[in-house]
C-alpha cells in the first residue's frame, strides 16, 4: 500500500488494485474495440476507429456509428450500472447474495415493462418507461416493508426474496395474458438484450450514471466502509447511518431500473460482478470503483460471445451473462470459503 | 463536572419498554463501571449514551447540548464506543480494521496521514497485536479478535470512551490486561471510560464511579468502597453474598455466600 502525501492531504493507493484496475479497463477496451469491427460487416480495428471519430468511409461511418457504438456503449453502462448497484447492495446487506436481481428489482423492472408491452402494447420508449417505474416501485415498496422497519442484512434479503417470487409471479401471469406477438417480444426483453440498442437506450443511461456513480463513488464510499462494521460501529465513527443506507439505495435502484430500461433485467451482472472485482483487487472492503469497471467488461465480453458465439446467430446477452453467472456461482459453492487475497 | 449526562431517559426496544425516566451522569475524568443483572438496561443505557440507540423520550447531553443536534463526525472525535458486536469483513487484516477507527479524523482528500499511521501502531501496540498487524481477522481467537476491536476503539483517539462488554471473551489473564490498559488510558491520558462489566469485583477493582442497576433503575452509584455493601448486592442482584477487602488492592471483594456444602 503507498501513500502519497502533502502537509496537508493523503492520498491512499492499493497497487493491485489500481493494476487491476487497469487490466479490467483493458479487457473492456478490447471487447468494445472488437464488437466495433468485426461481425456483418468486418472492419479493421484501426478503420473502426476512425469511423468513430468521423474520418473514417460513410458507409464503415454509418455501422459503427450508427449501429455499433450505441450497442457498445449501452453495453458498458449497463455493466457498469448493473455492477455498481450490485456492489452498493451487497456491502449494504452484508451478504453476497444481496444482490438487485435476488431482491426483486430487475422483476419490478420486468413488471414495468411487461405492463407496458403486454398491457399498453407501447413500443420501446413506454417499456424504457415501465421498465424505469416498475424498478422504482418495487424499491419503494421494499423500503416501506422492510429498511424502514430496521430490517437490513439477513431480513432484508428475505424480504426481497419474496417480493421477487411475487412479481415471478404476476410476471408469469401478464405473460400468459400477451398476444402471441407481444409475448415473444416480452420474453425477449426479459431476458436482457442488446439487439437493436440506439443512442436513444444508451444516452439516459449515461445520465443516470454520470448523475449517480460520481456521487455514490466519493461521496459514500468511505461511509460504506465503515456501514460494513455493523450499524453500532459505524455509528459510533461517526456515520449518518439511516441516510447513508437511504441515499445508496436510492442511487442502487435507480441505476438497477435505468440498467433493465436499457438492456432489459440482464441476470447476475449484479451478483458476479462484485465478487470478481473483490478477488482481484483482493480489497476486503466494498470495492465500488472495481466493481463497476468489472461490469463493464463483463457486459461487452458477455456480448461479444452473444453475438459471434453462433454464427449467423445472435443470442441475447442475458443468456451468456446467465450462463458465465451460473457458472461462476457453481463454482464458487464448490470452491467453498475462500481467501481474498 | 459532566460531559456525558441523560435526563429523563425513557430507553425502550419496539414494545419493551427498559428504563423510564432515567437520569444519569458521568463524572469527568472517571472510569465508570454500569453492573447489574441481565436485562437490567446498563447496554441499553450505554447505548442510549453512545446515540447508536434513539431514547424515546428525553435527551442525552454531550458538553451540555443535546447529542442528536451535533454533527455525528464531530461527535465522534469526542466520544467512541466499543459495540457488543461488530462484523468485521471478509478477508480483512488486523491493521486494516484498526485503521478504520480513524474515520472520524479523515476525509476524501485525508485518507491516510502520519498521524493516523502513528495512532493506529501506537493502538495496536497498547492492546498487544502489534505482531498480527498483517494477520487476517477471521483467523484469529475471540479473545485476539476482541483486542483487535478495543484497539480500533482506541485508534479513534476519543476523550471518552464507552464499552460495551469489553472482556466478555476473554481468558481471566486478558481481562485484566485489557482492564488494565483501561485504567492507564483513564490515569495516564486522562480520558473518561464507561464500561459495562459483568464481573463484580472486576469493576469494584477498576471503578472510580460504580453505577449498580436493576430492572431499568439506578439503585445506587458511588466510589465502590462505599457503596458496595451485602446489602446493595443483595437488593440488585439477588446474591446473598458477603464483602471483604480485596486483599491485593483493598477494594471491596464479594464473596458469595456457598449455596451447597462440599461434599
Amino acid at each position: 500500500m503507498t501513500v502519497l502525501r502533502t502537509s496537508e492531504h493523503s492520498l491512499r493507493l492499493r497497487p493491485r488494485a489500481l493494476l487491476a484496475g487497469l487490466a479490467i479497463l483493458i479487457v473492456a477496451a478490447i471487447c468494445g474495440l472488437l464488437l466495433l469491427s468485426t461481425g456483418d460487416y468486418p472492419m479493421s480495428p484501426s478503420a473502426a476507429l476512425r469511423a468513430v471519430t468521423g474520418s473514417g468511409t460513410p458507409a464503415d461511418a454509418y455501422i459503427v456509428q450508427e449501429l455499433r457504438a450505441p450497442r457498445v456503449v449501452t453495453a458498458l453502462l449497463a455493466g457498469a450500472a448493473l455492477a455498481l448497484a450490485g456492489a452498493v447492495f451487497q456491502a449494504l446487506v452484508r451478504n453476497p447474495l444481496g444482490s438487485p436481481d435476488v431482491l426483486g428489482f430487475t422483476q419490478g423492472s420486468a413488471t414495468g415493462a411487461l405492463i407496458a408491452i403486454v398491457v399498453a402494447g407501447g413500443g420501446s420508449v413506454a417499456v424504457a418507461g415501465g421498465a424505469l417505474a416498475g424498478g422504482a416501485v418495487t424499491g419503494a415498496v421494499i423500503y416501506l416493508l422492510a429498511v424502514r422497519h430496521g430490517s437490513h442484512g439477513f431480513r432484508l434479503v428475505l424480504v426481497g426474496i419474496g417480493v421477487a417470487a411475487i412479481l415471478t409471479g404476476v410476471n408469469g401471469y401478464l405473460l400468459t395474458r400477451a398476444e402471441i406477438t407481444d409475448a415473444s417480444r416480452a420474453v425477449l426483453w426479459l431476458t436482457g438484450s442488446l439487439d437493436g440498442r440506439g443512442w436513444d437506450d444508451a444516452l439516459p443511461l449515461l445520465a443516470a450514471l454520470v448523475l449517480t456513480a460520481p456521487a455514490v463513488l466519493f461521496g459514500c464510499s468511505r461511509g460504506l466502509r465503515m456501514l460494513e462494521l455493523g450499524d453500532d460501529a459505524a455509528t459510533a465513527a461517526g456515520v449518518a447511518v439511516g441516510r447513508l443506507r437511504l441515499a445508496l439505495l436510492a442511487a442502487a435502484v435507480l441505476l438497477c431500473a435505468f440498467a433493465a430500461a436499457a438492456a432489459g433485467p440482464v441476470a447476475f451482472v449484479a451478483l458476479t460482478a462484485p465478487q470478481v472485482a473483490r478477488r482481484l483487487t483482493g480489497d476486503p472492503g466494498p470495492n465500488l470503483l472495481p466493481s463497476l469497471l468489472t461490469g463493464a467488461a463483463l457486459m461487452a465480453a458477455a456480448d461479444l460471445a452473444a453475438q459471434r458465439l453462433v454464427p449467423g446467430r445472435d443470442l441475447p446477452v442475458g443468456v451468456l451473462t446467465g450462463v458465465l453467472g451460473g457458472a461462476y456461482l457453481i463454482w464458487l459453492l464448490a470452491a467453498g470459503r475462500r481467501r481474498m487475497a | 463536572m459532566t460531559r456525558l449526562a441523560g435526563t429523563e431517559l425513557t430507553l425502550a426496544y419496539e414494545r419493551r419498554v427498559i428504563a423510564e425516566g432515567l437520569d444519569v451522569a458521568i463524572p469527568d475524568g472517571s472510569f465508570t463501571v454500569i453492573v447489574g443483572p441481565n436485562a437490567c438496561g446498563k447496554s441499553t443505557l450505554l447505548r442510549a449514551l453512545a446515540r447508536t440507540l434513539r431514547p424515546r423520550s428525553g435527551s442525552v447531553l454531550l458538553d451540555g447540548r443535546d447529542i442528536r443536534t451535533l454533527p455525528s463526525k464531530a461527535v465522534a472525535r469526542t466520544l467512541g464506543l466499543l459495540p457488543q458486536t461488530s462484523i468485521a469483513p471478509d478477508g480483512i487484516t488486523v491493521a486494516d480494521l484498526v485503521a478504520r477507527g480513524r474515520y472520524p479524523h479523515q476525509g476524501l482528500l485525508r485518507q491516510w496521514s502520519a498521524d493516523d499511521e502513528r495512532i493506529v501502531a501506537e493502538a495496536m501496540t497498547a492492546t498487544g497485536i502489534a505482531e498480527l498487524a498483517e494477520s487476517y481477522v477471521d483467523e484469529l481467537s475471540g479473545g485476539q479478535r476482541q483486542r483487535v476491536w478495543i484497539a480500533m476503539a482506541l485508534a479513534q483517539q476519543t476523550p471518552l470512551l464507552l464499552l460495551d462488554e469489553p472482556t466478555t471473551y476473554l481468558d481471566i489473564a486478558h481481562q485484566l490486561d485489557v482492564l488494565d490498559l483501561c485504567a492507564s488510558l483513564h490515569a495516564e491520558q486522562g480520558r473518561t471510560l464507561v464500561a459495562v462489566l459483568h464481573d463484580l469485583n472486576h469493576a469494584a477493582r477498576y471503578a472510580t464511579h460504580l453505577i449498580a442497576m436493576r430492572d431499568g433503575r439506578i439503585v445506587a452509584e458511588g466510589k465502590p468502597a462505599q457503596i458496595v455493601t451485602t446489602e446493595l448486592i443483595g437488593q440488585v442482584f439477588g446474591l446473598p453474598c458477603r464483602i471483604i477487602d480485596d486483599p491485593e488492592t483493598g477494594t471491596p471483594l464479594v464473596v458469595p455466600a456457598a449455596r451447597r456444602r462440599p461434599l
